[in-house]
């Protein structure tokens, strides 16, 4: 299993030396890493379970008798409550122009861009329950939107924008295919729907793909230009450095965890976790079950068009290859990973998943750099399957469905009327 | 004859807050329900019993529009005399009309508070959308506020005011009753659907829920309809009964008439083994 891993993922064979491939993947040393992996991951998985069990609630003790004493000594009112996300933000804003270029643009391309990406998604996977597996056909209905009316495409638009002004067409573009997507298949519960949505991504990238006359198909869409500003006596261009682009970045998010986080603890939020946890009670305490749904599928995916604006006036070039299925589920592991429903967790994991692979760049052989990055989040889902920074509702939730009470997630069987 | 007429029983027209008209309900070949017709008096308790299977909850679920009956219609009267027709609405739109339920099976939202459920259905009455939500307009707090203040008072109505912070998976059995009783009733129904509210609970248990069923009735002014077996409860909260055997309405009248009614007797000792004999005595007569 492992040898066969380590050779899936070594370089490949050649015609001239018909065993290369095999010699470099399990005869040299690189082989190591992966048999001690393996065998660490078997033994936790098979030996551990009742250790396991030990040391979770042991740390889960322990933690709750600190919460319980710290709780007397630290009274949770405002001031303590906004302490954490201000020194997170304090860290936000003073490091980053001391990284060096390479790390600010991951820093954009990579975390930035796919934190976004993720606390949209949270809306739809986390707040809602829906699972969406075609969320990064959002992404390119904002780029594309961005290359149309830059006129960067075959079919050109009437008149051209910069992509700054881009920025509110893309996310209404984004909440129309959201609610054109959904209005139909809002119906469907858990599987169906992540099937349905699935079936739409590929629509995307098919189109993306293959309708070369409006899309440039596998050549992209390139030379988009940067964000500027020639308004109001204000003339501005981000052009190409990463630093303007990174305080554009933060300062959306921050403002979407604002209004995301009052979304959440106002009835909107009440609302999809009541739907989330039994639709059908939902239904009959007066919650119009598809009308919120929706909703939460029209934010998830303004946000995703929002980010491919962004995305697209960054980097300059967009291709098909973008917007592969592959991605969607990138973001979904983002969400799973910091945690569903949380948006401390979703930006904490997501930033670091996103940085995890460019850091292992250099330290590990490139080809092995998603195995470690695989691995980690195995690991996660089996010691901490509630994520990283798990939302209260949810971490009880995933208890609860242990314990066998009640629907886990967006994966669950609906429960019929009895 | 082994049936009273059952039209004669039914109270007339303008006490009613429920009519229910010659509704069938059929899945596949299977007949639920066949021509059930009732009327549910206002400010009265009414409740409908049947052996298993007899389509008790198939009626609820119609009444609340989970299922859409083939053929029949069901009206909801509100107190001015106009009437609702509730079958082909979906369920939160005959919630929003006034007609609250409970379920057989508690159906609570676990990781929410007893008040965050109980605001789930409060919400139900209010107005504002998630623009205003996001942007925190003065009347999404003014609603806010004010579902929390009615959540409040209806915790504490079923006798749940020290647990509001509570999870409700972490409520005792009764406690989850009295909660969805509180989550129905803060959607502020005209008439309460409630399913079984007695299974699984214990005997001290079942007399705080007859008192908390007749204060809901006399307190609150709201009708009960009420699906329930144990007869005792039935006995001393309803003003009427419906009995039901074989999706099909073979009594209904008060509770003394019901219990002295020879097809009710038959219906629930079964003095005929073969099926199709007891149905066709309860429906020819």
């Amino acid at each position: 299993m492992v040898l066969l891993l380590a050779l899936i993922s070594g370089p490949g064979g050649s015609s001239t030396a018909l065993s290369y491939g095999f010699r470099h993947s399990i005869l040299r040393p690189r082989v190591i890493p992966f048999v001690v992996v393996g065998v660490v991951a078997w033994a936790l998985v098979e030996l551990g379970r009742t250790q396991r069990q030990t040391v979770r609630s042991a740390v889960m003790g322990r933690l709750e008798g600190v919460r319980r004493r710290t709780g007397g000594v630290i009274p949770r009112n405002r001031l303590t409550r906004s302490a954490l996300p201000i020194a997170a933000l304090v860290v936000a804003v003073a490091i980053p122009p001391f990284l060096n270029g390479y790390w600010q643009t991951v820093l954009v391309q990579e975390m930035g861009i796919f934190t976004l990406l993720a606390l949209g998604l949270n809306v739809v996977v986390g707040f809602a329950g829906l699972l969406d597996l075609g969320y990064i056909a959002f992404f390119a209905v904002g780029s594309y939107t961005t290359a149309y009316f830059t006129g960067r495409l075959p079919v050109l638009p009437p008149f051209t924008l910069n992509p700054f002004w881009i920025l509110p067409i893309a996310i209404l573009a984004a909440l129309i295919a959201g609610v054109v997507l959904g209005a139909p298949t809002l119906r469907l519960r858990g599987d169906y729907l992540a099937i349905v949505t699935l079936g739409f991504g590929e629509i995307v990238f098919s189109f993306a793909r293959n309708k070369t006359d409006v899309t440039n198909g596998d050549s992209g869409a390139f030379n988009i230009p940067h964000f500027s500003i020639h308004t109001a006596g204000i003339h501005y261009t981000w052009g190409g450095k990463q630093l303007p682009y990174y305080w554009v970045l933060l300062v959306f998010v921050v403002l979407i965890m604002f209004l995301f986080r009052r979304l959440e603890n106002s009835r909107v939020g009440r609302a999809w976790t009541a739907i989330r946890e039994d639709e059908v009670a939902a239904a009959a305490t007066g919650v119009p079950t598809v009308r919120y749904k929706l909703l939460a599928f029209a934010i998830g995916a303004s946000t995703s068009g929002f980010a491919g604006v962004l995305y697209a006036a960054n980097v300059g070039f967009i291709t098909d290859t973008n917007f592969v299925l592959q991605q969607s589920i990138l973001v979904l592991v983002l969400v799973i990973f910091g945690g569903m429903g949380s948006m401390w967790g979703v930006l904490v994991g997501a930033a670091f998943l996103e940085w995890l692979p460019e850091k292992l760049r250099g330290s590990v052989p490139p080809s092995d750099r998603f195995i470690y990055f695989g691995l980690l989040i195995i690991l996660v889902m089996i010691f901490r399957p509630q994520g990283m920074i798990p939302s209260r509702r949810r971490a009880l939730e995933i208890r609860q469905a242990e314990a066998g009470i009640g629907e886990a997630d967006a994966l669950g069987l609906p429960k019929e009327v009895q | 004859m082994t049936a009273p007429a059952a039209p004669a029983e039914r109270p007339a027209l303008d006490d009613a807050v429920i009519r229910v008209d010659d509704v069938t309900l059929r899945f596949g070949g299977v007949t639920s329900l066949s021509e059930v017709s009732l009327v549910a008096p206002r400010g009265e308790v009414m409740a409908v019993i049947g052996p298993n299977g007899a389509g008790k909850t198939s009626l609820f679920n119609c009444l609340t529009g989970v299922y859409v009956p083939q053929e029949g219609t069901i009206s909801l009267v509100r107190p001015d005399g106009s009437t609702a027709r509730l079958n082909g609405r979906k369920p939160y739109s005959v919630t929003r009309l006034g007609v609250g339920r409970t379920f057989q099976n508690i159906r609570l939202f676990n990781a929410l508070t007893a008040v965050e459920n109980v605001k789930v259905g409060a919400d139900a009455r209010g107005k504002a959308g998630p623009v205003s939500v996001m942007l925190g307009l003065p009347r999404m707090r003014r609603e806010e506020h004010a579902a929390t203040e009615k959540a409040l008072e209806l915790l504490s109505f079923v006798g749940l005011s020290g647990r509001h912070d509570a999870l409700a998976s972490a409520l005792s059995y009764g406690e989850q009753r009295r909660l969805e009783i509180a989550r129905a009733l803060a959607t502020g129904p005209q008439v309460l659907l409630l399913d079984e509210p007695a299974a699984g609970t214990n005997p001290a248990e079942k007399n705080d829920l007859a008192r908390l069923i007749t204060r809901i009735n006399a307190e609150l002014g709201t009708s009960v309809l009420l699906i329930e077996h144990d007869m005792k409860l039935v006995m001393s909260v309803a003003s009427y009964v419906v009995v039901l055997n074989f999706g099909r309405v073979i009594a209904a009248g008060a509770p003394e008439q019901i219990q002295r009614d020879p097809a009710v007797i038959e219906a629930y000792l079964g003095t005929t083994q073969d099926d199709e004999g007891t149905h066709g005595d309860a429906a020819d007569d």
